[in-house]
């Protein structure tokens, strides 16, 4: 049996402990649904893909922040073989394990997260050649799907909560690579507002944690040297 | 952070990674030269190149610790806004006050 410690209301709340049989190839994931439905149906957590297409399992794992879909227990397990389940750092907790990600998608709203065409529409389809820089820079980010990990790793998001995070940051670099956008004035100008890029630390835990493997620090360094250079007078 | 003070910590950065290297330096010379407050001061007077490395220097802690300061007191204090930014642009004019009155005092002495 393995033993599962599972954190029971709101922002103050206490773990309760429960017992899942162990079974081959067993996720996190699994865990949680096996006491849902056969220990306590009062349990709130959430799912939906349950194979990391969607991002909304993540969960903190034994303290670290992670899709619990795509994390077997026996590689989540600790010296101690205890599974401890919370949920996510620096969101407001509605329930058990389910945060409340509305502040963290305002945010990319506040980053100016969304394609921007401009007032007039082009004539015909952009092309945009799969090798030119600005491409292969906006792919690099481009498969976040706002799980919310990297948020919840981000230790200046902790201290300072309205930093944008670096999903939002890296989404807003992701758009100022993209050569059909017209909105980059009004970009650079939130994400180098005084909760914007310029907060991040470079710890790194965002990219160490990136369940797709994304590097939302280097779109934050890029975004630096990009506002740095506008407020030089080099505008891109 | 603005994107200008952001630049500013990391220029007065730059120049103070040369300015501390040159004052550990003089500090390890004069020490192991057996040098007396007095011969130092006989050096130092009227030296150009020493006050003006000294001037930069001072500029440089005065423009660098207040920023740095007002980032670590953002992220571990609940103090914000107007009030933090006058504080520590008053922090920073004092530390150019005192580190130039010492500068001068070095050169005339």
């Amino acid at each position: 049996m393995l033993a599962v410690e599972v954190w029971r209301g709101g922002a103050s709340g206490r773990f309760q402990t429960f017992h899942v049989a162990r079974s081959a190839n067993q996720t996190v994931l699994d865990v949680v649904t096996n006491i849902q439905r056969e220990q306590d149906a009062t349990l709130a957590y959430r799912f939906a893909c349950r194979v990391g297409m969607c991002g909304s399992c993540a969960m903190t794992v034994n303290g670290r922040p992670r899709w619990t879909c795509r994390t077997r227990v026996a590689a989540a397990l600790g010296a101690d073989a205890t599974l401890r389940l919370e949920p996510l750092r620096n969101f407001p907790v509605v329930r058990d394990l389910a945060v409340d990600m509305r502040a963290f998608f305002e945010k990319w709203r506040a980053a100016k997260g969304q394609f921007e065409p401009g007032p007039e529409l082009p004539d015909d389809f952009a092309v945009v050649a799969p090798a030119s820089p600005q491409r292969q820079t906006a792919d690099a980010g481009i498969e976040c799907i706002g799980c919310g990990i990297c948020y919840a790793a981000c230790d200046v998001v902790a201290w300072e909560p309205d930093y944008l995070g670096p999903a939002a940051l890296n989404r807003a670099w992701t758009l100022v690579n993209d050569v059909r956008d017209r909105g980059n004035a009004a970009r650079l100008d939130a994400v180098s507002a005084g909760s914007g890029c310029h907060l991040c630390h470079t710890h790194m835990s965002c990219t160490t944690f990136c369940p797709k493997g994304l590097a939302p620090t280097y779109a934050i360094a890029g975004l630096k040297r990009t506002t740095l250079a506008r407020a030089l007078g080099k505008p891109r | 952070m603005s994107p200008v003070l952001f630049l500013a910590q990391r220029l007065s950065a730059a120049v103070l990674a040369f300015a501390v290297t040159a004052h550990l330096a003089t500090i390890i010379y004069a020490a192991r030269a057996g040098m007396t407050a007095a011969d130092v001061l006989a050096r130092t007077h009227g030296n150009v190149a020493f006050f003006i490395l000294y001037v930069v220097f001072v500029a440089a802690v005065a423009v660098h610790a207040p920023i740095g300061l007002r980032n670590v007191l953002r992220e571990w204090t609940p103090w914000r806004g107007r009030s933090l930014d006058v504080a520590l642009a008053a922090f920073a004019l004092i530390l150019l006050a005192l580190g130039l009155r010492a500068t001068v005092a070095v050169f005339v002495a």
